[in-house]
């Protein structure tokens, strides 16, 4: 054999052997103690490092939940209880299953129902935008339109519809993270829990602008009317600074509110389809559509009323 | 009246945009062409159609089919590419290697990493490296100067700097090598009597482009001058030391690609650093380089390869030599 | 002739409105003004709705240390109390005024003698222009009795007024210097002594040499004001620009120019001070341009705070057929407006129309990484930078270490870049998410 080729091999094998030496001395040098079950946990976590339970991180978020004493507190939005589940089991603790959140947006100002006063013309961003003026239509309160809330979403749960100009979540998408919520500079998307069917009625508007104003803006706004507090038989519905706003823990989606506001600012979702109903009697397929025990329990409460 | 439009201060803007100083790039780079044209003739301009045709279609087709994003191919930064490399190319080379050179600068050297202003490298160097490396025969058959129009002719001639190379490894000095070549005078490269690449004819004609560059206000001065200095100051070094071995500053600085590189490829926006601090940093190591190379190095020719390595330092560049900031210097 | 040494910009100075003299405008039928004129907490409105006030009569008190008084521009009677949109469309408190008749406040000396001999002593003298509201009417309407009374220890070795003017179209200073020169030195040497008879530069560009003669000819009675030219480069007037080109120093990051002893006032502020001082006359008028090319009779005039923009606009010809954006200020840092019944303010030296073609920004590109806004940027920041940072999702101890929070939003950047990022839109937000970030640290 060439000797150029048995100087190489002793060369490569002395400079490996030596890396190897060192390489290991650091290792030793520098190790982390670290609790095992802390990969354990981050197993069990989704990943998507979107932030949503507080913590910096997925990583960030076992930490937590390795060093609780009480894991009651700390909640994955984005894996739910199933993940919450594992993850008690890994730690050897016990969770109480937590009612999924989704997102809402609480804007119905439509370019139909909102007209442009103004072109806006700068960096498509609700933070930009909003930091300059009070927005392209009459609306101080409402949605801004330049999808900053679409733009924080890691799940793909929020686009735009151009047609409205709105967001529109996507519920089986969305995780309840929060990161739209804190995105929107007007504060208007909310996190609630669903009813039973992913049924929700939500006031889809957040002017705090008097009546007058705020019906010259907007053809969909609350005026702060108070006719669906008045007509709320659970007292879920709270109206403060000209805005209705119905608690999602108190309602019992029984619509009345819906069939009472007179701008059409409050909306039900996914209720039946109600079929094609004369005008004339609005109130009696919302009627139907509510579940029996509700219905009995409005009964009641009149009753009593 | 329409909607008032309402948008964040300022309110005008100047008249710079992409095109506007890709559009410069181009004017600047008119009397190079032109003079290759009339050295090099037909085949010149052929080389430059299929380069540019062949840049603008690949960037077409990739951002059409392959990105489905908007296309910028009317930005004019494609055709700047097409033309510097068709500069940098023999005035004989076949057709193919131009389409071949161009597929690699545009497709491999730009838009694989982003398009415009993501690639770390001069796409056209790019190009023009690949082809010397894979095609060394195409890239290094020289032909020598002719007067306006001629077909090209079987004859070849060699590049001042591949002519000292060659002389030098037989054993010739300078003096000798320059004495049996009565053309190589620095009179004559500047007003254009090099063997070379297409765009490398005429040192006056790329002064005038750097000039017209400097007008415009598209590219600063501290780069190509740096690099001139460099060059300048370390030939003279060399050849004072070793006037048998090395050549003087004025040849370097005439010769090869150095006034079309250092005018052209190393003062690209994308590739090169941003602040004054930066860029003499990257005119030093490029000068410097191509030094190295050309005295010390097997190819004669050593600009592209000084540009390319000095690209790869801009994003560290970029990082640590910062603009002067008001507010920390001077105090009170 | 001197300019600051960072960065920069030179655009079109499209001073058109500069040969056009200073108009009185006529009061409108009613007034809107403003409780928020001037930076910090909006004043308290003391007069109710009927109450009869007079020209020059307080209406607003200041509501905390950076506060200002607000005076009634015209005589009639307080029609409301109410919040109403600012020109961005926000709510603020305004006194709505139905004017009846020109009645002055008898104090006030309409006569156009000039008063050089200062008399009164310094505190007086901070206390009157206190009273007066004056606040810096370059735009930025800091009040300007808290400017002249420099904290304890520290002193001011400069006064730099600031007739730079280099917002292009902007002529309102330009005509106040050539029209009342003395107006404007007097309320210079007002100003120096009080803060302890400091040296005083007035500062103008090139492009305005007769104001500059005008102002040389009323300074030869005062022999510690020196006249100062600028070159025609934008934004010498800048505070910390200015600073710059006429002493040499740099304010230190986070620093106040009192800290490098200066202190830098607007001559509009200047005029106001003499007349708040010499003539007993508040701050409720001011020269304000109407330009742009679109605009039929583009002029200065003299207006009453609280007029609306659109009566503003009817005297220079009207609303034209083209006009696209309307700007309160300049073009490189205007606001622009959002209301059109919004009412002047003690910081509108002009109403600026531009047409769509002027001012619609041209779609965004790749950055090539040109470097022009790193050249252009008089802080010697690198907006590409910045703006690379915060889109790739708030980098905030990066855009920090990368001095976000010294950028002073001239527009330079924006202005220059060929790509059309709109980097300062970028900047602005998220400078002010790094301030807050920084001022939360410094509270723990």
């Amino acid at each position: 054999m060439d000797s150029t080729i048995l100087t190489t091999i002793a060369i490569l094998t002395l400079v490996g052997i030596v890396v190897a030496v060192v390489l290991y001395f650091v290792a030793q040098k520098f190790k982390v103690e670290e609790d095992e079950r802390i990969d354990k946990v981050e197993a069990c976590l989704p990943g998507a490092n979107c932030g949503g339970c507080g913590s910096a991180g997925c990583r960030d978020f076992a930490c937590k939940l390795v060093a609780a004493p009480e894991i009651g507190s700390l909640f994955c939005p984005v894996g739910g209880n199933d993940v919450m589940q594992k993850v008690a089991q890994v730690l050897g603790q016990e969770v109480v299953a937590q009612k999924k959140m989704v997102a809402v947006v609480r804007c119905n100002g439509t370019c139909e129902n909102r007209p442009k006063t103004n072109d806006y013309d700068g960096y498509a961003s609700c933070k930009v935008k909003a930091a300059l003026y009070s927005g392209d239509t009459g609306c101080r309160w409402g949605c801004l339109g330049c999808g900053d809330c679409v733009a924080a979403c890691k799940f793909g749960a929020i686009s735009m519809d151009a047609a409205t100009g709105l967001p529109v979540v996507d519920e089986s998408k969305c995780t309840g993270c929060g990161a739209c919520a804190s995105a929107c500079p007007r504060t208007i998307i909310e996190l609630r829990t669903l009813g039973p069917k992913d049924r929700k009625v939500v006031v889809l508007c957040s002017s705090k602008d008097k009546g007058a104003v705020a019906r010259k803006a907007c053809k969909a706004a609350c005026i702060g009317c108070a006719k669906c507090q008045k007509v709320c038989p659970f007292g879920a519905i709270t109206v403060e600074n000209n805005l209705a706003y119905i608690d999602f823990n108190l309602c019992k989606l029984c619509t009345k509110c819906v069939a009472e506001c007179p701008t059409g600012a409050i909306h039900k979702f996914n209720f039946p389809e109600k079929p094609a109903a004369p005008a004339a009697a609005p109130a009696a397929p919302v009627e139907k559509a509510a579940p029996a025990a509700v219905k009995a329990e409005v009964k009641a409460k009149e009753e009593t009323a | 009246m329409s909607k008032t439009i309402v948008s964040p201060a300022p309110h005008v803007h100047s008249e710079f945009s992409t095109v506007r100083l890709m559009r410069d790039v181009l004017i600047a780079l008119a009397p190079a062409v032109l003079v290759s044209l009339y050295f090099y003739g037909w085949n010149a301009l052929l080389l430059l159609v299929c380069c540019v045709a062949t840049c603008m279609a690949v960037q077409y087709l990739i951002e059409k089919f392959m990105l489905k994003c908007s296309v910028t191919v009317m930005d004019c930064s494609c055709i700047v590419t097409g033309v510097l490399l068709a500069l940098n190319l023999p005035p004989a080379a076949p057709w193919w290697v131009a389409v071949i050179g161009s597929i690699v600068a545009i497709g491999i050297a730009k838009m694989s990493f982003g398009g415009l202003g993501q690639n770390v490298f001069n796409p056209a160097l790019v190009g023009r490296v690949f082809l010397l490396i894979s095609f060394p025969v195409a890239m290094t058959t020289w032909t020598a100067p002719q007067s306006w129009f001629h077909s090209v002719d079987a004859f070849s001639g060699a590049t001042p700097l591949a002519l000292i190379n060659e002389g030098l490894h037989s054993g010739s000095t300078v003096q000798e090598i320059l004495a049996a070549n009565p053309d190589l005078t620095p009179a004559q490269m500047l007003f254009a009597r090099a063997g070379g690449s297409a765009g490398e004819a005429s040192v006056i004609a790329l002064l005038i482009g750097f000039v017209y560059l400097l007008c415009r206000r598209v590219i600063k001065p501290h780069i190509p001058v740096t690099i001139w200095i460099t060059v300048a100051v370390m030939t003279g070094i060399f050849s004072l030391c070793n006037p048998a071995e090395y050549t003087g500053p004025l040849f370097n600085l005439f010769t090869g690609g150095l006034m079309l590189g250092s005018i052209f490829m190393a003062t690209d926006y994308v590739t090169s650093p941003m602040t004054n601090k930066g860029m003499i940093i990257f005119g030093v190591g490029i000068g410097v380089l191509t030094v190295l190379i050309r005295f010390f190095g097997s190819y004669p020719e050593g600009v592209s390869f000084a540009i390319l390595i000095m690209n790869l330092t801009v994003p560290l560049l970029n990082k640590y030599c910062k603009p002067v900031r008001y507010g920390y210097g001077r105090r009170k | 002739m001197i300019t600051f040494k960072i960065g920069g910009v030179h655009p079109h100075d499209n001073k058109i409105a500069r040969t056009e003299a200073i108009d009185p405008l006529a009061p409108p039928t009613k007034v809107a003004i403003s409780m928020a004129q001037h930076l910090g907490a909006p004043a308290t409105p003391v007069v109710a709705k009927g109450d009869k006030v007079l020209v020059g009569q307080v209406i607003g008190e200041p509501a905390g240390f950076i506060s200002g008084f607000v005076h009634s521009s015209v005589s009639g009677t307080v029609a409301a109390v109410e919040p109403r949109a600012d020109l961005a469309g926000n709510m603020v408190p305004h006194v709505v005024i139905d004017v009846e008749g020109d009645d002055w406040l008898p104090s006030i000396d309409r006569s156009s003698t000039i008063v050089k001999d200062i008399t009164l002593p310094r505190e007086e003298l901070l206390a009157k222009i206190k009273a007066a509201g004056i606040v810096g009417m370059g735009g930025a309407t800091f009040p300007t009795h808290v400017k002249l009374n420099p904290p304890e220890g520290k002193k001011a070795e400069f006064l730099i007024i600031n007739g730079a003017e280099c917002e292009p179209y902007v002529t309102s200073d330009d005509r106040l210097m050539r029209e009342k020169p003395d107006g404007v030195v007097v309320g210079a040497a007002i100003m120096a002594k009080v803060l302890g008879g400091c040296k005083c530069f007035i500062c103008i560009e090139e492009n305005k040499p007769e104001a500059m003669e005008a102002i040389q000819k009323a300074c030869v009675t005062f022999p510690d004001i020196k006249v100062l030219k600028l070159k025609k480069k934008y934004p010498q007037g800048g505070e910390k620009q200015l600073i710059d080109a006429v002493t040499g120093r740099q304010v230190p990051s986070g620093a106040l120019p009192i800290d490098t002893g200066c202190v830098v006032q607007n001559v509009a502020t200047a005029y106001a001070v003499y007349e708040a001082i010499q003539k007993n006359k508040p701050l409720f008028e001011r020269v304000m341009t109407v330009t742009g090319q679109c605009v039929a009779g583009p002029r200065n005039l003299l207006v009453r705070l609280g007029t609306p923009l659109s009566y503003v606009l009817e005297a220079a010809g009207g609303v034209p057929e083209n006009a696209a954006k309307f700007i309160s200020g300049g073009p490189m840092m205007g606001k622009a407006i959002a209301n059109m019944e919004a009412t002047t303010q003690k910081g509108s030296s002009c109403l600026l129309l531009l047409t769509e073609e002027q001012t619609r920004r041209k779609p965004e590109g790749n950055c090539i990484r040109c470097g022009k806004c790193t050249e252009a940027c008089p802080m010697g920041l690198e907006p590409w930078l910045l703006n690379k940072l915060a889109r790739a999702g708030g980098r905030m101890d990066e855009l920090e270490e990368n001095k976000i929070f010294d950028c002073i939003e001239c527009g330079c950047c924006l202005y220059t870049c060929p790509a059309n990022i709109p980097l300062l839109d970028v900047i602005r937000v998220n400078k002010a998410e790094v301030m807050k970030i920084i001022r939360s640290r410094a509270k723990k």
